[in-house]
């Protein structure tokens, strides 16, 4: 292993050492929180319309109606799980944008990781 | 690896204990994994009906089984306590490393806070049912993240040996249920009658939709790998562990949506958040509802003990190479665990399991399970060009590379839109986290981190550099 040139990093701080954790744990708790914060989280969802709030009215027949019985449901009270639906539209442009920022985080991630990487096999290996 | 790597604690050179085999690494990875079955698959049913969710699982075991491949081969040669993290800081570099870490530590955190909330409503609902009204989920969430914590912190063999039990009681309790709705019929299973024909409700945007929730019937199966530096012999056990888990996990996926979409109408079955205790309950089967209880409350607990183990050993790995404030890189002198790592998750996991929706939670966790897979795929590339397989001995080589590293590549594309879908706003708050995660560590964390001292493989000189 080649001993000159070897980088020697500073010993760093309690108080920076408990910074940078507190750093981090605030980090995540932001990412997670702020779109629960705005109302930005979950799933878009809408709702069917029925003619009637029967068993056959919202499309159930013999086999479904016995089951949302058994597990307690009436045609009243299973109403909303019936009706619940994803609404998968969306903005294109929202959808390039988003692969832009993930295609653009894994080219930094990974230039960034390949000229740190080529630190550590000179100093592990030494120069060719 | 011949050698548990030493890690310096309070002035004396102690390392992880080696005393596992390949029993408590499939526990490892099939306990984390397999209260996927017990709740959480079933949204692939919502986003895209029950036919879209098959599909999903067999696609999303195609992503796994590709993911357990190349774990297996990459895990066999770099066997270091973190896993993923270790072999990308081996293969790739320091700020790809980190990230893994990173990856890693959020999606079993996530995890084992979505564990602790299903556990405390299972208690909750069961409690109602038994005429104890008004029980409040909280204590059962804290309880069990808390105890689940301590016996960590005690040691890794008293906990793996923990998960082997209830996970194996928790499968058996799947494969009962089979055999009582197949062999013993003791309820009906009317397959057709309950899609009633909604095969694809939202066509086959819903069968991209549901891969969101797909990756659930098996995420967590890679931590196998994270207690490389505790397993007795890890080039045999790894691959061993890992490949039978990865079966174990296809066989229980598809059992249990054959009987719960035999059993429940799909549009219940989409929003059911205990679905095979449900199931249990539709065979009007008191000792299969008892059973089907006892297998929910042990998955949960056995995936959330798998996952405070995983996430410590990787939040531990990064103190102990610098990469985190080198405090948490210590062992314990006496239970030879990472017990500061695993103090300071607590009250990670105690902060999203009581502040956040479960939905959320486990988006959250499989988008960080799908950044990781995303990285393994390059990885595994990477490894081979660097180091060719006449160059250093692994202790598995996967067949048919590189198409597994593709496969998975094109199915995480794939994922990645069926998130967008719906949950477009946390992937994007996801990827600013790690963007901002990244520079902090390239700009700032990186200098405390010593260069050479990283590389620890006894490996020639990758090709290249």
């Amino acid at each position: 292993m080649a001993k000159e040139g070897r980088y020697e990093p500073p010993k760093q701080s309690a108080f920076g050492q408990i910074f940078d954790s507190l750093f981090l744990l605030v980090l995540v708790s932001l990412s997670l929180f702020v779109p629960l914060w705005l109302g930005l989280a979950g799933g878009g969802k809408t709702e069917l319309t029925f003619p009637e709030k029967t068993w056959q009215g919202m499309g159930q027949n013999d086999v479904t109606a016995a089951a949302f019985e058994k597990l307690g449901f009436t045609p009243e009270t299973a109403h909303g799980i019936i009706a619940s639906r994803f609404d998968y539209s969306f903005d294109p442009l929202t959808a390039i944008i988003t692969a832009l920022v993930i295609t653009a985080y894994f080219i930094f991630v990974f230039r960034f990781s390949d000229k740190e990487y080529r630190d550590v096999i000179r100093e592990r290996f030494g120069d060719k | 690896m011949t050698q548990a790597q030493a890690t310096a604690s309070h002035g004396e050179k102690v390392s992880l204990l080696r005393v596992l085999g390949p029993g408590h690494v499939w526990a490892l990875g099939v306990g984390i994994v397999l209260v996927g079955e017990y709740m959480g698959w079933n949204f692939a049913v919502g986003k895209g009906g029950a036919v879209a969710a098959l599909i999903a699982c067999w696609f999303a075991g195609l992503l796994y089984t590709c993911v357990a491949m190349i774990d297996s081969e990459v895990t066999s040669t770099v066997a270091a306590a973190g896993g993923q993290y270790a072999q990308a800081k081996h293969i790739v570099g320091p700020l790809l490393a980190f990230n893994v870490g990173l990856f890693l530590v959020m999606a079993y955190t996530m995890l084992e806070a979505a564990n602790a909330i299903t556990l405390g409503y299972l208690v909750q609902a069961v409690g109602g049912m038994a005429g104890f009204e008004g029980g409040h989920d909280k204590p059962f969430i804290v309880l069990t993240i808390m105890f689940l914590a301590w016996l960590n912190y005690r040691g890794v063999y008293a906990t793996l040996t923990f998960n082997l039990v209830i996970t194996a009681i928790a499968f058996i309790a799947i494969l009962v249920l089979f055999m009582a709705v197949t062999a013993a019929k003791v309820v009906p299973l009317n397959h057709a009658g309950l899609i009633h024909g909604e095969t694809l409700p939202y066509g086959w945007m819903g069968v991209l939709a549901a891969m969101h929730f797909g990756l659930w019937y098996y995420l967590g199966i890679e931590g196998t790998t994270q207690a490389a530096e505790e397993v007795r012999s890890p080039a045999r056990a790894l691959p061993l562990g890992t490949m039978t888990g990865i079966i174990t996990l296809l066989i229980a996926a598809t059992m249990t949506w054959y009987i719960c979409v035999g059993l429940m109408p799909w549009e219940y079955l989409g929003q059911a958040t205990t679905p095979l205790f449900d199931a249990a309950r539709l065979t009007s089967s008191v000792p299969l509802m008892v059973l089907l209880f006892i297998g929910t409350m042990f998955a949960t607990l056995a995936s959330a003990n798998g996952c405070i183990n995983d996430a410590s050993r990787a939040w531990f790995s990064m103190g102990r190479d610098h990469y985190l404030p080198e405090w948490f890189g210590a062992v314990h002198p006496k239970y030879r665990t990472p017990f500061r790592s695993i103090i300071f998750l607590v009250p990670v996991a105690l902060m999203f399991a009581l502040g956040a929706p479960l939905d959320q939670v486990i988006t959250f966790s499989i988008l960080s399970g799908l950044l990781e897979y995303t990285v393994m795929s390059f990885n595994m590339i990477m490894f081979r060009n660097k180091w060719p397989l006449d160059t250093i001995k692994r202790g598995y080589v996967h067949p048919m590379h590189p198409l597994p590293a593709i496969v998975l590549l094109v199915l995480c594309g794939v994922t990645y839109f069926a998130v967008f879908l719906g949950y477009g706003t946390q992937l994007m708050a996801m990827m600013v986290f790690y963007i901002v995660a990244s520079a902090w560590f390239h700009f700032h964390r990186y200098q405390f981190v010593r260069r050479g001292a990283q590389f620890t493989m006894n490996w020639p000189r990758p090709r290249g550099y």
